[in-house]
């Protein structure tokens, strides 16, 4: 597939130019989606404070050691794992293929130890008898809110595993162009960035005073 | 763009690798400030704003540099960022005089 040469039709729309973003349309549809998807986070994370701040009785559950040491590993992780995208974004660009898979999977794998981990804190509320819908600490909603916004986010993390694997594989095969790592490379960023919401908003906050 | 062309990756790919490891950088030391907080324990609403602006300087650093939005014509960023400005404002407006109503009439 042959790169589009940007510069030659990305004059202003108003003198004729047929690119005014000066993007192509899949960098273009991606960031339209993320514009989409950032609201439908930000109304769950709404959502979460609307309740907190109208309970009377909101937990505060997470003690620094090991929840919230856990949570900031979960963050180290994620944030690694856009730096390696970035890296393989680079490497696509200047036609290094190798290089690009591997920073590509890397990146994949961070994904999948961000998953695995915050299973197993899942499993570990569980045990402690937090439901989306009960707990033994204060009002209900507590864990609706947490498995909610945790739960679409780690959604989002395994689609985009999903995503970066298929993007690895028709790489690797020249099927897909630098383009297209570079897409799938907004869409990690993008899950890295909600995380930097959803860490201090339902870890951070709720982090036990009498501790 | 000619500043960054030293190196001359591409035109529309500009960005070193120094550059993404001093972003990567600085969003660890910006997450160690956050847990740093929690770990003192302030009185909740200053932690809160004190957070929100911390992640919002983080998400910056990664819309501006990772997603190299920065780097991108003016245009496509004013018909993402300021949209979503406008619909979060919108939200607000609408959701959080209620939940603030319905605290106060707790005992």
């Amino acid at each position: 597939m042959a790169e589009l040469d940007i510069d030659a039709i990305a004059g202003s729309a108003w003198d004729g130019g047929v690119a005014p973003f000066a993007t192509n349309t899949k960098k273009l549809g991606m960031w339209l989606f993320l514009l989409s998807d950032s609201l439908t986070f930000s109304t769950a994370i709404l959502a979460y404070a609307y309740v907190r701040l109208s309970s009377a009785n909101w937990p505060r559950p997470f003690e620094i050691s090991p929840a919230i040491l856990n949570a900031t590993f979960l963050t180290f992780i994620l944030l690694s794992s856009s730096l390696t995208m970035v890296m393989a974004v680079a490497a696509a660009h200047r036609n290094e293929v190798k290089k690009a898979v591997i920073y590509i999977l890397l990146t994949a794998v961070g994904g999948i130890a961000f998953v695995g981990l915050h299973m197993m804190e899942w499993f570990r509320l569980f045990a402690e008898g937090v439901t989306p819908w009960s707990n033994n600490w204060g009002d209900p909603l507590f864990g609706g809110t947490f498995f909610g916004l945790t739960g679409l986010h780690m959604l989002h993390v395994s689609i985009g595993v999903i995503y970066l694997c298929i993007i690895a594989l028709g790489f690797g095969r020249r099927k897909f162009n630098a383009d297209h790592v570079e897409v799938s490379g907004l869409y990690w960023h993008f899950v890295d960035l909600v995380w930097m919401f959803i860490f201090p908003m339902v870890y951070l906050m709720s982090v036990n005073l009498k501790g | 763009m000619s500043a960054h062309d030293t190196t001359a990756i591409e035109t529309h790919q500009p960005g070193t690798k120094k550059l993404f490891m001093w972003v990567w950088f600085w969003l660890l030391i910006l997450t160690a400030v956050e847990v740093l907080l929690a770990y003192m324990r302030l009185e909740p609403h200053l932690m809160l704003i004190l957070l929100i602006g911390l992640s919002l300087i983080k998400s910056a650093l990664i819309v501006a540099y990772f997603m190299h939005l920065r780097f991108e014509k003016l245009g496509l960023f004013l018909i993402i960022v300021p949209t979503l400005v406008f619909c979060l404002v919108m939200i607000l407006i609408f959701v959080f005089p209620d939940s603030l109503r319905i605290a106060r009439l707790h005992p």
